[in-house]
C-alpha cells in the first residue's frame, strides 16, 4: 500500500494530511505553526504518522503546500495552496466550481474546472481585511474566546454596520461601538458580514458559480458559514475536512505522482 | 570568425550597446550646463524628438531618470524626500522621485539631471500635465502641452484621408508650428527644416527596425524578453529617437534577432510558456521579478509596455520628408494615439497576438502609483477571456515604490499561474 502526505504550513495553523491508495484520509493533523515553520511542518506531519503508527518510510511522495511550503524540508515537491484547496475541494464535493478559501491571513476565491483545474483566482490585496486575523481582532477586542464568536455572533437581532474590514482598525470601531451602548451580539453579527462581504467582493471578481466550496480555518465558524449561505442565497459545502482541504489537495497531487510514476505536473 | 565567435560577439550585443549608449547619454547630460546647451524635459509617450532635436536641446526623460533609481535600489530615498517635502504617498512614483531629484540639485545615480530650459508634453497621460507645472513654478520656464486627439470609442480610429482624421492632423499640426516658434525663442536659434528632415529619417530609420524587432518575437524560442530587454530598447528608443546612433542601434538589434532566430537562441534555454506582460514592469525588484516567470519556463514575448512606452513607435510610422510638417503631424498623431490606445483600448491587439505570438497567458500588472495605465485592466483582462482560451495572472504591485512590493505574495501568485498553465497544457495533451 502506497501512502501519501500533504502538509499545508499556514500563517496560523498548519496541517498534515495522509492519504491512502485509495484516496481516503488514512490520517490528519493540526497544530499552531508558531515561530519555527520548520519545526511546525515536520511536528504536524510526525504527529500525522505517530497517529496511525505509520513510518515515514511507507510515506512515498509528500507535497508542501501554504506559505511555507518551501520550508517543508522533507517535502518532495511543493504547490500553492490555491491549486490546492481547488483539487481538495473538488475532491471532496465533485460539484464544486467556486471555492472560498478563509485563512489567518489570506481570503482567496478560486474558480475551478469540473476536474479541479485552476480557472481563474483572486486574493486579498496585501494587507489582512477581510481574513481570519479581523475576526481574531475583533474576538480580542470583545474577550471572547474564537472558537465562541460564530455562536455569539447568530444571537444577534440587530447587525451593527461595521464600515471597516481594517484588522488593524476592526479593535477600535468595536470598542466605539461598545462606547455607543450597542450589544456585543449586534456588533459581532456585524464583524462576520463585513468579513463576508469582502469575501463576496473577490468571488465576483471571479464569477460566483455553483457549487460554492468553503474551505480554510474560517470554516469552523458558524456564524461566517451562516452569514455567507444567507448572502450567497445558498448554502456552501462545508465539512469536517474543510479546514484541512489545502493539505488534502496537496496529499492528492502527491498520490497523483505516485501513480504517474513521479511525473512532475510541470512536466519537468 | 568562426561560429562561436560569431555567437559571442553578436548574442547579447543591444543590451551591451544600451547599457554604454545610455551611460554615454547620462554623462552628456550632466555635462550640458557646463557647455551652456540647453535642455528640454519631456515624456515616453509623445517626446517631439524630432523637432525638439533640430534647435539641439537635450531630451531629458523623467520617467526614465525615476525609474533608474529603482532600478538602483534607491527609488525609497527619493520618495522619502518627497513625501517629506509634502506628497503624497499615492501619487505617482515617478513625479515624487523627480522633485526629490530637483530638489537635491539633479542628483541622480547615473550622473547629474540639468535643470529643463523648457518642458513639452502631450495629453497622453494627466499626470504629465501637472508635472509640468511643478517644474514652470520651479523654474519659471515655458511649459508647452501638445493636446493630441485619442481615440472616442473602441476600434473607432480614422486614417489619413478620413475628415475626421485631416482635421484632427490640423489640429496637431497648427500646435507643432507654436512648438516651434516656443523652441526657437528659448533656444535663440533659427527652425532648419533641412535638419528636421534628416532627423526624420533616422526616427524613419529606427521605427522600421523597431517594428520588424517586435515582430521577431513570434519566432518560437522567442529571441528577446520583452521585459528585461525590453526596458532597454524603450530607453534606447527614446533617448535615442531621431538621431543617426539610435537607427543604427536598432538596426544593429533587428540583425541581432534574426541571427538568433536563424540559430534558434532563445532568451531561455526551456521555453514552456510564452507570456504577454500588460502594464509598467515592477523595478524595485526587477531582476526578481522576472525570474519568478523564467523559473518556470516563462518568457515574455510582448508587453504592452512596449507600446506605449515607444510613444505608440512600435506601429512603425514613417514620415515622409518632401512634407515634414505635414507628415510628421500625421505621425505624432497616429503614434501618440496609439500609446493611448494601448492603455486604454489594448484588448482587441492583445487577443489578436494571441494566435501569431502562440500565447499561453497574458500577465496583467497594475501598479499602484500609476492609475493611468492601470485602470480599467481587471475589464480588459475579462474582455480578453471571453474571447480567448488563455491562462491570465492579476498581480499588483509599483513600478517605484517598494514598500508595496511584497515578493512573497507576488511569488504564491505566480506559481498558481504556473501550476494552472501546466495543468492546461497537460489536459490539451491528453485531448
Amino acid at each position: 500500500m502506497a501512502y501519501a502526505a500533504g502538509v499545508d504550513v499556514g500563517s496560523t495553523q498548519t496541517k498534515a494530511i495522509i492519504l491512502n491508495e485509495n484516496r481516503q484520509i488514512i490520517s490528519r493533523s493540526l497544530i499552531d505553526t508558531g515561530a519555527n515553520v520548520v519545526l511546525a511542518a515536520e511536528n504536524a506531519y510526525a504527529e500525522a504518522l505517530k497517529a496511525r503508527n505509520l513510518d515515514e518510510r511507507e510515506v512515498e511522495y509528500i507535497v508542501g503546500t501554504g506559505y511555507g511550503r518551501y520550508k517543508v524540508t522533507f517535502g518532495d515537491t511543493q504547490i500553492t495552496e490555491i491549486s490546492c484547496h481547488g483539487r481538495g475541494a473538488v475532491h471532496m464535493f465533485p460539484g464544486t466550481r467556486t471555492v472560498v478559501d478563509m485563512g489567518g491571513q489570506d481570503t482567496k476565491a478560486i474558480r475551478v474546472s469540473p476536474t479541479g483545474e485552476i480557472l481563474d483566482f483572486c486574493m486579498n490585496d496585501k494587507c489582512a481585511a477581510g481574513t481570519g486575523r479581523f475576526l481574531g481582532a475583533a474576538a480580542a477586542a470583545l474577550e471572547i474566546p474564537l472558537g465562541e464568536l460564530g455562536q455569539v455572533a447568530l444571537q444577534a437581532e440587530k447587525a451593527v454596520k461595521i464600515s471597516t474590514t481594517c484588522t488593524v482598525f476592526a479593535e477600535s470601531e468595536v470598542v466605539s461601538w461598545l462606547g455607543k451602548g450597542k450589544k456585543i451580539e449586534d456588533i459581532l453579527l456585524g464583524v462576520h458580514q463585513s468579513i463576508v462581504s469582502r469575501s463576496l467582493g473577490l468571488m465576483r471578481r471571479v464569477g460566483i458559480e455553483p457549487e460554492v466550496t468553503f474551505t480554510g480555518g474560517v470554516t469552523r465558524n458558524v456564524g461566517v458559514v451562516t452569514v455567507l449561505n444567507e448572502m450567497l442565497g445558498f448554502p456552501v459545502n462545508v465539512g469536517e475536512e474543510s479546514h484541512y482541504m489545502g493539505a488534502l489537495g496537496a496529499a492528492l497531487f502527491a498520490m497523483d505522482r505516485i501513480m504517474a510514476g513521479r511525473v512532475p505536473v510541470d512536466g519537468n | 570568425m568562426s561560429d562561436g565567435q560569431t555567437t559571442d560577439s553578436i548574442v547579447g550585443r543591444g543590451n551591451r550597446d544600451g547599457a554604454q549608449l545610455f551611460r554615454d547619454w547620462f554623462e552628456n547630460m550632466t555635462h550640458a550646463p557646463e557647455r551652456s546647451e540647453k535642455s528640454a524635459y519631456v515624456f515616453v509617450m509623445g517626446s517631439i524628438a524630432e523637432i525638439l532635436r533640430v534647435f539641439d536641446f537635450h531630451t531629458v526623460f523623467p520617467e526614465i531618470n525615476s525609474l533608474q533609481t529603482a532600478v538602483r535600489r534607491v527609488a525609497h530615498e527619493y520618495l522619502n524626500i518627497a513625501e517629506d517635502y509634502g506628497y503624497s504617498p499615492d501619487i505617482c512614483g515617478y513625479v515624487k522621485a523627480d522633485v526629490a531629484m530637483q530638489l537635491q540639485g539633479g542628483k541622480h545615480p547615473m550622473g547629474r539631471i540639468p535643470k529643463p530650459d523648457i518642458a513639452v508634453y502631450t495629453n497622453a497621460c494627466n499626470t504629465y500635465i501637472k508635472w509640468a507645472e511643478i517644474w514652470e513654478r520651479m523654474y519659471h520656464i515655458p511649459i508647452f502641452t501638445l493636446d493630441v486627439p485619442g481615440t472616442r470609442q473602441h476600434l473607432g480610429q480614422t486614417w489619413p484621408g478620413h475628415p475626421d482624421f485631416e482635421e484632427d492632423k490640423k489640429y496637431v499640426a497648427a500646435q507643432l508650428k507654436e512648438l516651434i516658434a516656443t523652441c526657437e525663442e528659448v533656444s535663440g536659434k533659427k527652425f532648419d527644416i533641412d535638419k528636421l528632415r534628416e532627423i526624420m529619417t533616422h526616427a524613419n530609420a529606427m521605427s522600421r527596425a523597431w517594428k520588424r524587432l517586435l515582430a521577431l518575437n513570434t519566432n518560437t524560442p522567442s529571441v528577446f524578453n520583452a521585459v528585461t530587454d525590453g526596458t532597454v530598447y524603450l530607453g534606447m528608443a527614446n533617448g535615442f529617437r531621431g538621431t543617426a546612433a539610435g537607427a543604427k542601434y536598432f538596426n544593429e538589434a533587428v540583425e541581432e534577432m534574426e541571427y538568433k532566430v536563424a540559430h534558434k537562441i532563445g532568451t531561455l534555454h526551456d521555453e514552456k510558456y510564452r507570456l504577454i506582460f500588460v502594464g509598467v514592469p515592477c523595478y524595485p525588484i526587477f531582476r526578481r521579478f522576472n525570474e519568478m516567470f523564467a523559473e518556470w519556463g516563462g518568457a515574455f514575448v510582448s508587453s504592452t509596455y512596449l507600446w506605449f512606452a515607444s510613444g505608440g513607435t512600435n506601429l512603425g510610422v514613417e514620415y515622409d520628408v518632401n512634407r515634414p510638417l505635414d507628415s510628421l503631424a500625421e505621425g505624432v498623431l497616429i503614434s501618440v494615439r496609439h500609446a493611448m490606445d494601448s492603455m486604454f483600448f489594448q484588448h482587441q491587439t492583445l487577443i489578436d497576438m494571441v494566435k501569431p505570438f502562440r500565447v499561453d497567458g497574458v500577465v496583467y500588472h497594475p501598479i499602484k502609483s500609476c492609475r493611468t495605465v492601470s485602470t480599467g485592466l481587471a475589464d480588459n483582462r475579462r474582455s480578453l477571456l471571453e474571447a480567448c482560451d488563455v491562462g491570465s495572472l492579476f498581480i499588483e504591485s509599483d513600478m517605484m515604490d517598494k514598500r508595496v512590493v511584497s515578493e512573497a505574495q507576488l511569488k504564491n501568485r505566480i506559481d498558481a499561474f504556473f501550476e494552472g498553465l501546466a495543468t492546461r497544457k497537460q489536459m490539451a495533451g491528453g485531448r
